[in-house]
């Protein structure tokens, strides 16, 4: 009686045991996957990212194939990590390729730049601000207040890119160049503002509440 | 009249020596916690607000020592004085008695109705810090003359606008001291908080929603602004530590810096309003 009293606590006990560890290797593996880390070059100038943003991303980058994204471009290759290492109290020069459309801000005040050393530039020509419609996504990290529309393009416009990676060469693009200062070491957090993510309920689902499309870190390091 | 046996058959009178226990542990306890701790319990004294929450803070806690203290030491005695040495034998027998229930009754209905009342009369008496809705009920003095301010919250960030200041909109809160400030709380997509920590300011940002909350500032401070209301992915960034309260001297030259800075971008905002349906209202696909 007692021996199988004592047997059935072990079992359950047992089972328990396991079942912890399942859980506890599933949580582990939830918490620790996630996009590649980058670190861009970087000299005494600075360091120098190169992105695009696209509508899809693309069955060769990801599972959610028609989620919106930013790409970064590392040994000439386009891949989708947004979680960068940066020198602390640099500069750093950013170049977006902006393939997508343009879906419109939800508040205009984010069609505003905010927080960059020097002024942004559209194709070359330096703007501060931008039409709220036209704005297709932001590069924002608000911790360092730092902010940048970025003007979707025309939706009448040849050539445009459907599932990424996009041709800068041939495929229709807004290119915008932009630097801004890191300060002190830290993990900041960056996003898009405009509400992008189709097929989600206010444009704010899928993409925009998962890290490695529209939404990184950046490591001050 | 019935009267109670405390000496419990053996003599000793073990319900006076609870009751001069309590009584002294209570006389210490009770003022430590009124005047040392209760003053280090957040939000601290940089608004009205603050403080009043700071008050309630040392006046609930003060409260709870005697109670607490009550129970441990009926606790205790019971464990050292009453713990059966002869596992053999059978413990004193327990019966009712009509006239402890009845205090116990009255003096713990007492109690928790005092509090509901001291609790009431605090959250009423301006409002506390506390999103009141639309219409604000309970309105602090001389709240005529009140600085309104609008905090607008979004995935993920609260932006703030100056309707006394040709309705800008500014990324970190700046306020002037000694102001009676309303703020009309709103947001543009999910619901968010608003919680200003040390200005003793928390209310709900929800879409559509006038949220009316007063503050009342003291002196130059920074805000810890946080947003206390899970809203998604980047909830737990969605803090502003660059928020300060300033002279009125300093303010008016703060918001004339704002509106040179943010002046071409205001010209491209709606015009101000207690609520905002943005468009486009969402790219559902």
């Amino acid at each position: 009686m007692i021996g199988s009293v004592v047997g059935k606590l072990a079992g359950v006990g047992l089972g328990v045991v396991i079942a912890g560890t399942l859980i506890g290797f599933y949580i582990a593996n939830w918490l620790l996957s996630g996009p590649p880390t980058y670190q861009p070059p970087a000299n005494s100038a600075g360091a120098h990212i190169t992105i695009q943003t696209v509508a899809a991303v693309g069955p060769q980058l990801s599972p959610n194939k028609d989620w919106v994204s930013y790409l970064i471009r590392k040994s000439g290759k386009w891949q989708r990590s947004t979680i960068w290492t940066v020198p602390a109290n640099s500069l750093v020069h950013v170049t977006v390729y902006q393939f997508d459309g343009a879906s419109g801000l939800r508040n205009a005040f984010l069609s505003h730049t905010q927080g960059l050393v020097g002024t942004a530039a559209i194709d070359g020509k330096p703007f501060a601000q931008i039409k709220p419609d036209d704005a297709s996504h932001t590069f924002a990290i608000p911790q360092l207040g730092v902010l940048v529309p970025l003007e979707g393009v025309a939706d009448d416009a040849k050539n445009q890119c459907g599932y990424a990676p996009c041709d800068p060469k041939t495929m229709a693009h807004n290119t915008i160049t932009f630097t801004f200062r890191t300060g002190k070491k830290g993990k900041y957090r960056w996003q898009c503002f405009v509400p992008c993510a189709a097929g989600f309920q206010f444009g704010f689902g899928g993409p925009m509440q998962t890290i490695g499309y529209m939404d990184g870190f950046i490591n001050v390091v | 009249m019935a009267t109670v046996d405390t000496t419990r058959g053996d003599g000793v009178p073990h319900g006076r020596r609870v009751i001069l226990i309590w009584l002294v542990l209570s006389a210490i306890t009770t003022p430590i916690a009124a005047f040392v701790i209760g003053p280090l319990i957040p939000p601290g004294n940089d608004s009205v607000q603050a403080m009043g929450q700071v008050f309630d803070n040392q006046v609930l806690i003060a409260f709870t020592m005697p109670i607490t203290s009550f129970v441990l030491v009926v606790l205790g005695y019971s464990l050292i004085v009453f713990r059966q040495r002869d596992a053999a034998a059978q413990g004193v027998p327990i019966r009712g008695h009509s006239g402890i229930q009845v205090w116990w009754l009255v003096v713990t209905t007492t109690i928790v109705l005092g509090l509901a009342a001291f609790g009431t009369y605090e959250l009423v008496k301006d409002g506390a810090g506390g999103g009141q809705g639309p219409s604000a009920t309970f309105l602090p003095a001389h709240h005529n003359q009140a600085m309104d301010v609008q905090v607008i919250g979004q995935q993920w960030e609260f932006t703030y606008r100056y309707p006394t200041a040709g309705g800008i909109e500014v990324p970190h809160l700046y306020l002037p001291a000694n102001t009676l400030i309303r703020l009309h709380v709103t947001s543009l997509d999910v619901i968010h908080s608003f919680w200003a920590v040390n200005l003793g300011v928390k209310a709900d940002a929800n879409p559509g929603t006038d949220n009316v909350a007063y503050v009342e500032t003291r002196h130059p401070t920074k805000i810890n602004i946080r947003c206390a209301e899970l809203c998604g992915l980047w909830h737990g960034y969605m803090f502003d530590e660059r928020g300060h309260v300033v002279s009125q001297p300093a303010f008016a030259a703060w918001i004339k810096q704002q509106q040179q800075i943010y002046g071409p971008v205001s010209k491209v905002l709606p015009p101000y309003a207690t609520t905002y349906s943005p468009e486009p209202p969402l790219r559902a696909g």
